[in-house]
């Protein structure tokens, strides 16, 4: 019996090893890409006439989606949080191969959702063709960059 | 005895015979490409629709119009590279005729008589007008050449004897239409049946390579390794028709995360189709059959 409760003791142990918290700085990249889809969200559904326009709500997404692309990358792609390091991430190793392209396309991102910024509280009609920028611009990460589900 | 071995010998040169035949490659007849006309603007079209760029261009390169090839697609037969397809008439196929495109394309048969690999998805291919094959010959005249051979396929035997590909075609070359739609849908079967193949990736296949089209567009595991192809059939798919013609719009999934990998590329095809076809395709994706059930 006892020699049980142990056993389940190490598995348990085990077990919670193997759901190890993810380092912060794969949370926090993680949380500014949800931060992005919940303002890209926002956006899209206006475009698609899912929500109801409103020049504020627009404009306030699209400032974030600024702001999110403001922020320095350099803290959140420490070397060994790619996918073969660690579990719980999608990022490719070959990231780190070429950051400054992955670097450049952030960057696009970042021209996209100025785009978006300038257009977002003038009407609804302005919103599609930013999305298909901002879209692109995830794409032309994504296809290289991150690893499929 | 000698009459059972005179038998024996009759056999073997029977089916061997049978085999050679089975095996041979099968032209398209001359006849139906003499007298047509391609047109490259309307062969651009053909050309977006049907992506061929996106396994055509350098890995990596920015620029998805040169066509130099050498893109990898891992298999379990082996990784396969993807040829230089440029106007180049010495390393690409710029002294081809448009019959021996259409002979490519559609029947997977090179200019030498040699069959190409499945990886090449003639078989969804077989499936397109033959006015989009000329129209297609026409446009691909228009590209930049690239005097960069084309890089061979790492396949290993016995899978490295083409002639076996003729035994290949004769289970699995099926030039008819997978699912049954009403008239509606036909743009949209045309489009993700014959030109956009979707379901070279998005169909499982069995231990030969062969698509299980009783299985059709069920998903399937991802060749190049990690992850895999999700299912497009009513039982896994949630999304509803206007999120599926979104996400080939905008890569926007339902919940906003975007399209990654190789499909990344389909939808930046799908970006440059128009809304009619985009809605086409995703209709044919809402009436597709759960598995099984066809």
């Amino acid at each position: 019996m006892k020699k049980t409760l142990a056993t389940v003791a190490v598995l348990a142990t085990l077990a919670t090893g193997a759901v190890a918290e993810l380092p912060q700085a794969v949370k926090a990249r993680q949380g500014q890409f949800n931060l992005m889809a919940l303002n890209l969200g926002i956006l899209g559904g206006m475009a698609k006439g899912q929500i109801d326009y409103s020049a504020e709500a627009a404009q306030a997404a699209a400032d974030n989606l600024v702001a999110v692309s403001s922020i320095h990358q350099a803290a959140l792609w420490p070397e060994g949080t790619d996918n073969m390091s660690i579990d719980g991430t999608r990022a490719q190793p070959v990231i780190w191969e070429n950051i400054d392209d992955v670097m450049a396309k952030w960057g696009a991102f970042g021209e996209a959702a100025l785009a978006m910024q300038a257009a977002a509280g003038t009407g609804k009609d302005a919103i599609g063709p930013n999305m298909g920028k901002l879209g692109g611009s995830c794409k032309g990460c994504h296809d290289t960059y991150r690893a499929p589900q | 005895m000698r009459g059972l071995l005179k038998l024996l010998v009759a056999a073997a040169v029977v089916s061997a015979a049978t085999g050679l035949w089975l095996t041979a490659p099968n032209r398209v007849a001359p006849e139906r490409f003499a007298n047509l006309t391609g047109d490259s603007i309307k062969g651009e079209h053909v050309f977006t629709a049907s992506g061929c760029a996106s396994c055509h261009h350098v890995p990596g390169a920015e620029d998805k119009l040169t066509l130099s090839g050498g893109m990898a697609f891992p298999s379990d037969f082996g990784t396969f590279y993807a040829p230089n397809i440029s106007p180049d008439s010495e390393q690409g196929i710029g002294g081809w005729t448009l019959l021996e495109l259409a002979n490519a394309v559609t029947r997977g048969v090179s200019p030498e008589g040699q069959h190409y690999y499945p990886a090449f998805p003639y078989n969804a291919y077989n499936k397109m007008m033959d006015q989009d094959i000329a129209d297609l010959h026409a446009y691909l005249q228009t590209l930049p050449a690239s005097a960069v051979p084309s890089k061979p396929h790492d396949v290993g035997f016995p899978f490295n004897i083409r002639r076996s590909l003729g035994g290949w075609k004769f289970l699995f070359f099926n030039d008819q239409w997978v699912i049954d739609v009403p008239p509606e849908l036909e743009r949209g079967r045309y489009l993700a049946e014959a030109q956009a193949h979707c379901a070279e990736c998005h169909t499982p296949r069995n231990i030969l390579g062969g698509l299980d089209t009783g299985r059709w567009m069920a998903g399937a595991p991802n060749p190049s390794g990690k992850g895999s192809i999700p299912a497009l059939t009513p039982n896994k798919l949630t999304w509803s028709a206007e999120d599926v013609a979104y996400y080939l719009e905008s890569g926007f999934t339902p919940d906003y995360d975007s399209v990654g990998g190789h499909m990344a590329e389909v939808v930046e095809n799908f970006s440059h189709l128009s809304a009619e076809d985009r809605t086409a395709v995703a209709a044919y994706i809402k009436a597709l059959p759960a598995p099984g059930t066809k």
